[in-house]
């Protein structure tokens, strides 16, 4: 993974100053809506890490998994069942046993649909976690349709002393912002490791990287596992900050969402699964205010945006900023885009 | 339980298995000749279910409704291929699973908008709805026995088509190699769409003829979906004849399934899906790929 242009990297440290401020400023800026927002932000950045997750499958590894929703599903149930009926569970016990079942889920259902490819790979994903969804759905401890209330939110004390009050909602929007960028750092930090190059090198040619002594199937799995689990993490904050759980947490329409958002931001590149999901729940706030049927203009988008700009908000940005670099050089004008056919993409 | 009850399940089992293989031998055939992964197949599903509701209070026939709804089906099919499906195939499968994608969130918008978002009902016709007496009090509707009976037929007829006439055989060519048989001269861009608009047109139909049992409601068209993928991954990609024995599989486990392990039920065909993976990974009857 390269560095990210000049350009790009101000745009992103500049996002994040605005979200860092919005809690002390936004008061000032947008008034009553203030609370709305500052809700609404924190579950975008939360879709968000369950994106930037799924872009190490996808746009990295090539592994087009619509399971995503699964791992962030499990997560949040195991903290409402593990959750106390009239006390807060503590952080320190809730939160590994929810990243570890989500790890275990992930590892179960990757160790089963690791050796499928292509079409096999996507149905068997979608089918996967239609199957969580109905057994969470169908047992009795689970809650059915209606899923599971957490009353307390998580605690986080050391010996009685409360450190963070995640029932604050401008706590809660910093913690999540934080993880936010620690994943963020994390994965690419990952990406750029040896580790990240041999899944590079999987989604160019598996055979190849087989042929260099390394074993695909292993680095997929362990792709897959660390991928559920950061999704895990996402469920895990989605549940502390609603409060409940319920099977659409684990359908795999969420699961299809997540896969959007990573399309539509510029998959490959981990900063654009995050805009990605910005400009997805963006467009559904803006799509819902409209009509209530906002399904069919975002249905109308994501066939536009596949047809027109397949390369997401990232590939757009990149060109632009390439374009920019060249005219401040001076060079000539941008030569003319060499086509390349579906045969040469593959040799 | 007694003898009976067993043979109700298993008539249901089958019957529900059969109505499967319509629907799941159009997505199928999609996969294995275009190589299309089609999540929009289900929404059509949905619309042959509310094409016979809509039809039917119009036309005042259910066999009627039935009859208008495949011109329908297929008019749909040959557009959407034309408009955006014939546009992916030589892209990946990504962009294949989003632009379909889209096409749910389209067409489910479409079906709130026209329809509303109440469940309906379409009545079994006269002509069908009596019962056969099995025993002095179990009873099995004949309206079941004819939708077993159709979906025979169109199994039958399918295979013929595909191995004994010339059309099936551009396909059968198609799917092996698509260069060749264009370069055969034959005009392979047609063959897709009509391969395409028939898939469809068995979808739309499936949901038309289900709709007196199963009752018409928005969100039918994702449960049938993720079960033809179930039937298509145990069938093996491509598979007419994996297809066909897997959909009776899933059909008689699932009924089944509900009977002996209630708490269960949705997910026991997924877990016959999990054990055919571990012991086949790419389905029972998967072809030379």
């Amino acid at each position: 993974m390269q560095s990210l242009p000049r350009s790009i990297q101000i745009l992103l440290i500049v996002l994040t100053l605005l979200l860092v401020f919005y809690p002390m400023f936004g008061e000032a800026l947008v008034g009553d809506k203030y609370d709305y927002y500052l809700q609404k932000l924190t579950t975008i950045m939360i879709l968000a890490i369950m994106a930037v997750s799924l872009d190490l499958l996808v746009g990295v590894a090539g592994m087009v998994s619509v399971a995503h929703a699964a791992f962030f599903g499990v997560a949040g149930y195991t903290l409402a069942l593990l959750a106390p009926e009239y006390a807060a569970p503590s952080v320190w016990i809730a939160l590994p046993l929810s990243l570890g079942v989500a790890a275990l889920t992930a590892l179960i259902m990757g160790a089963l649909i690791i050796r499928t490819s292509g079409i096999f790979f996507i149905m068997v994903t979608i089918a996967f976690s239609q199957m969580l969804f109905y057994l969470l759905h169908d047992a009795p401890f689970a809650g059915g349709s209606d899923g599971i209330f957490l009353m307390f939110k998580p605690e986080v004390a050391i010996a009685g002393v409360q450190l963070l009050d995640l029932s604050n909602r401008a706590t809660l929007f910093y913690v999540v912002l934080t993880s936010l960028i620690l994943v963020y750092l994390l994965l690419r930090t990952l990406l750029r490791s040896p580790f990240g190059r041999v899944l590079f090198g999987i989604k160019e040619n598996e055979v190849r990287v087989q042929a260099l002594g390394y074993n695909p199937l292993a680095y997929k799995l362990v792709a897959f596992v660390i991928a559920g689990t950061v999704s895990g993490y996402a469920g895990f904050l989605s549940a502390t900050q609603y409060g409940f759980v319920n099977p659409a947490d684990v359908s795999w329409m969420l699961s299809a969402h997540a896969l959007f958002m990573v399309i539509l931001g510029g998959m490959g590149t981990l900063f654009g699964a995050i805009l990605g999901a910005f400009a997805f729940e963006g467009l559904h706030y803006w799509y819902s205010s409209m009509t209530t049927h906002w399904e069919l203009l975002m249905g109308i988008t994501v066939i536009l945006m596949v047809l027109l700009l397949p390369k997401g908000i990232a590939g757009l940005l990149l060109q632009l900023d390439e374009r920019w670099q060249r005219r401040r050089r001076g060079d000539e004008p941008e030569p003319a885009p060499i086509v390349k056919t579906k045969a040469e993409e593959h040799s | 339980m007694d003898f009976p009850t067993f043979l109700i399940q298993t008539m249901n089992g089958l019957q529900q298995g059969l109505l499967l293989f319509l629907v799941a031998s159009g997505l199928t055939l999609i996969f294995g000749i275009m190589h299309i992964i089609n999540l929009a197949h289900g929404v059509l599903y949905m619309i042959g279910a509310y094409l016979a509701f809509w039809l039917t209070s119009l036309l005042g026939n259910f066999f009627l409704a039935l009859v208008a709804a495949v011109p329908l089906a297929v008019l749909l099919g040959i557009v959407m291929e034309k408009l955006l499906i014939q546009r992916l195939y030589d892209r990946g499968h990504l962009d294949q699973v989003l632009l379909t994608f889209g096409l749910i969130l389209v067409f489910d918008a479409l079906q709130s908008m026209l329809w509303g978002n109440n469940s309906h009902s379409v009545a079994v016709p006269a002509l069908l709805s009596g019962s056969i007496t099995l025993t002095d009090n179990l009873n099995y509707p004949i309206y079941r026995l004819f939708l077993s009976g159709v979906c025979v037929l169109i199994a039958i007829g399918m295979y013929l088509i595909i191995q004994k006439t010339r059309l099936g055989m551009i396909i059968r060519g198609g799917a092996s190699n698509r260069e060749m048989v264009q370069g055969l001269g034959i005009n392979i861009s047609w063959t897709y769409t009509a391969v395409f608009a028939v898939g469809a047109a068995l979808a739309a139909f499936a949901g038309a003829i289900a709709a007196p049992v199963s009752s018409v409601y928005p969100g039918m068209g994702h449960e049938i979906l993720i079960i033809c993928f179930v039937v298509v991954v145990i069938g093996g990609v491509g598979s007419i004849k994996g297809a066909f024995l897997a959909a009776l599989l899933v059909g008689l486990t699932s009924t089944w399934g509900a009977v002996l392990v209630p708490h269960f039920a949705g997910a026991v065909v997924y877990a016959l899906m999990a054990a055919v993976l571990l012991w086949k990974p790419r389905g029972l009857f998967a072809g030379a790929q």
